[in-house]
């Protein structure tokens, strides 16, 4: 019988789950991906957090619960930091601890440091370690490694080329284009774990889709056009995931065939707080853009949300053939 | 050049002794004040945390009286205190005020870059002068948080309702009045002579609650709405995880001042329960909490402003931590929506468990 490694459909799920999919199917070792997200798996997360967490840390939690009496290990690591001199987000450093001390009878944790703030730390300490918890053939780890890169690097490549992650892949044609029916194009900035997240997001991608809008987000750009764009900051930003959003949104300002940004932010959420702002105050002040700002929590009514996006879509409409008036005069 | 700084309790009395040694102008921002907090939640980004509102307004206040140069702390994250000085100096540029930013933070590159911001607000006074400020500085933030610890000891204590808050103003009077650093010594044994008067019972039975959490809440009376006057009135004897002073020792001089608390106790105990440091003091208030435990105080107290994402992290731990050494803690979120008799009415009915439940103990002892 195989071992069975739950990984919860959540947080950095979005960012990473081709290749920790692939690096346990190399090592023999069935994942197991919970279920995706519905009220009642909500519900049962927001039972069992303190009620000041976010969003997606109580979504979190869900998934955690929806796992645990299906899996031999519980697959959390701690994501301490992505890149050098940058973390994440305080509550993913905490992650695995906040799960351990609110949740009883769990199976095994896995939360192995995943850390590269520092210049000489590697990712493969973070697999040669997880690897050793299921093999003793170093040579087997290394291959699932370089296989599990292998499988990173053809994701990234796929979601620059206009691919959408997860469920969302057979949405968007394969160059994420909307079968030619589309006319205008929207920005979607947010947390992966938020705007990828159907139930969480309401389906807003697929809206979006079916009201004719091309969507684009943070993770259609190259990492080095990203970080260019949030060099322009005073100060370079310590958290990967808002330094993501902070530069796709200053690249889309400036991106002609944008017409309209919509910022998605979960109630609560330390980083967006800031980073919101300073996004809010380029729009203002350096764009003549449309920008829509929702706020995501547990209680988001859906009728609310539908009536914001069609404003918002009818707005941006209105504004291109307004432009496109003005420039036959 | 005018520099203003924004307040933190009585973070204020170092900073303005250090800087006017060094002979830089001082704007002091007003006493924060409701109307602080009402020009800080108007033009702050809503969701930021409170310190941040609470800093913008001291900013805006402080430009009234002339100030032109911000100085503010940084960081490297994870803890969003880390980019404010950015946040709140667009913030202000965009309504109008024009301030020059210097943030002192953790160079980047190399040492240079903090020197050199030293540099800008210090003029070209000698690097032996700059340290004796320093130096100064911390001996009055350390005095200061010697009369804090004796107004905590005396003021469950008192006869005469009211007399530990007015000798404390009158000893506090005296450090701040000093302007050398040969006359301090002297203010402070005179401040000190100042709290000891205060007369006390000292056989009376006494609540002991330690308060932890994030920093700033802790420090500043206005953000905690004055909450260890209020539990000492309530006959609470109260112990802060954080004082100015140790902070000080344990950032900035790495631990190197003798005989001052440091937190690195506290971070080998917390370890227990949460395994990585998440920003902030969130990893400090789970191990101060088994401290506390340890030492036998009858119940502890959090306090973080809403959203602060590491007390958040510490929140979660807090009651396994609780029920496995069985000491009561309490949350306290405040915000600019916080109403003062909803806290009392939470303070007395905690302090009433632990009264009771230290009653029920002695009993069967």
């Amino acid at each position: 019988m195989t071992v069975k490694v739950g990984i919860p459909r959540a947080l950095l799920y979005y960012y990473f789950y081709p290749q920790w999919l692939s690096f346990f199917q190399h090592l023999d070792v069935e994942p197991v991906v919970s279920h995706r997200t519905t009220r009642g798996l909500l519900e049962k997360g927001l039972r069992s957090t303190v009620d000041e967490a976010c969003l997606p840390v109580k979504l979190a939690v869900g998934h955690v619960l929806d796992l645990k009496d299906r899996v031999d290990y519980l697959f959390l690591p701690r994501l301490v930091s992505m890149a050098r001199r940058e973390y994440i987000c305080p509550k993913f450093l905490g992650f695995p601890d906040m799960v351990r001390n609110t949740i009883d009878h769990l199976p095994p944790v896995i939360d192995i440091n995943l850390d590269l703030y520092h210049k000489r730390s590697n990712a493969y300490n973070f697999f040669q370690t997880l690897g050793k918890m299921f093999t003793k053939n170093p040579a087997r780890i290394y291959l699932a490694y370089r296989a599990s890169c292998q499988a990173h690097g053809n994701y990234c490549k796929e979601l620059e080329s206009g691919a959408l992650p997860g469920e969302l892949k057979t949405l968007a044609n394969s160059n994420g284009k909307n079968g030619g029916m589309a006319d205008i194009t929207i920005a979607v900035i947010g947390h992966p774990y938020n705007i990828y997240d159907r139930f969480i997001s309401m389906d807003m991608i697929k809206r979006l889709f079916e009201s004719g809008v091309n969507v684009v987000t943070a993770d259609h750009l190259a990492d080095s056009v990203i970080r260019q764009e949030a060099g322009k900051l005073p100060k370079q930003l310590f958290w990967t995931l808002n330094q993501r959003m902070i530069g796709a949104a200053y690249h889309y300002f400036n991106d002609p065939e944008i017409h309209g940004l919509i910022h998605v932010a979960s109630f609560g959420c330390g980083p967006d707080s800031m980073t919101g702002e300073l996004i809010e105050r380029f729009a203002r002040s350096r764009s003549t853009k449309p920008l829509l700002v929702l706020t995501l929590d547990e209680h988001t009514g859906e009728a609310g949300i539908v009536t914001r996006l069609e404003a918002f879509l009818d707005m941006v409409r209105w504004r291109r053939n307004l432009a496109d008036v003005a420039a036959t005069l | 050049m005018i520099v203003t700084y924004p307040h933190m309790g009585y973070m204020w009395i170092c900073v303005k002794a250090m800087l006017e040694y060094l002979g830089v102008e001082v704007a002091l921002p007003p006493p924060t004040t409701k109307k602080t907090l009402l020009l800080g939640v108007k033009h702050g980004p809503e969701f930021a945390c409170m310190p941040l509102k609470l800093n913008l307004g001291n900013f805006m206040e402080a430009a009234e009286l002339g100030a032109d140069t911000m100085v503010m702390a940084g960081g490297c994250g994870p803890c969003r205190f880390g980019y404010y000085a950015q946040v709140e100096h667009a913030i202000l540029q965009d309504l109008g005020y024009r301030y020059d930013l210097v943030v002192l933070e953790p160079p980047e590159k190399h040492i240079g870059e903090l020197l050199g911001k030293i540099r800008q607000i210090t003029g070209n006074r000698s690097w032996r002068q700059v340290i004796k400020g320093i130096n100064f500085g911390y001996k009055k933030a350390w005095a200061v948080d010697d009369l804090e610890r004796m107004a905590h000891y005396t003021r469950p204590r008192e006869l005469f309702h009211g007399a530990t808050d007015r000798a404390f103003k009158t000893a506090l009077a005296e450090i701040v009045a000093v302007r050398q650093p040969e006359e301090l010594p002297a203010a402070r044994e005179r401040a000190m002579a100042i709290m000891q008067n205060v007369e006390i019972d000292e056989h009376r039975q006494v609540v002991r609650v330690g308060i932890v959490g994030e920093i700033y809440t802790l420090l500043e009376p206005f953000a905690n709405m004055d909450i260890e006057k209020k539990l000492g009135e309530m006959g609470v004897e109260v112990d802060r995880s954080i004082f100015l002073s140790e902070w000080i020792n344990d950032h900035l001089f790495m631990g190197f001042g003798r005989n001052v608390r440091s937190s690195k106790e506290a971070l080998k105990k917390a370890v227990a329960y949460l395994g990585h440091f998440v920003g902030g003091h969130g990893l400090e208030t789970v191990g101060n909490t088994i401290l506390y435990a340890e030492k036998g105080y009858d119940g502890v107290l959090q306090v973080l402003p809403f959203t602060c994402m590491p007390e958040i992290v510490a929140q979660s731990i807090l009651p396994r931590v609780s029920q496995d050494l069985g000491i009561p803690v309490m949350t306290l979120i405040v915000d600019e929506q916080s109403g003062e008799a909803g806290l009392i009415t939470r303070l007395e009915a905690f302090v009433d468990l632990l009264a009771r439940k230290k009653r029920f103990r002695e009993g069967l002892a």
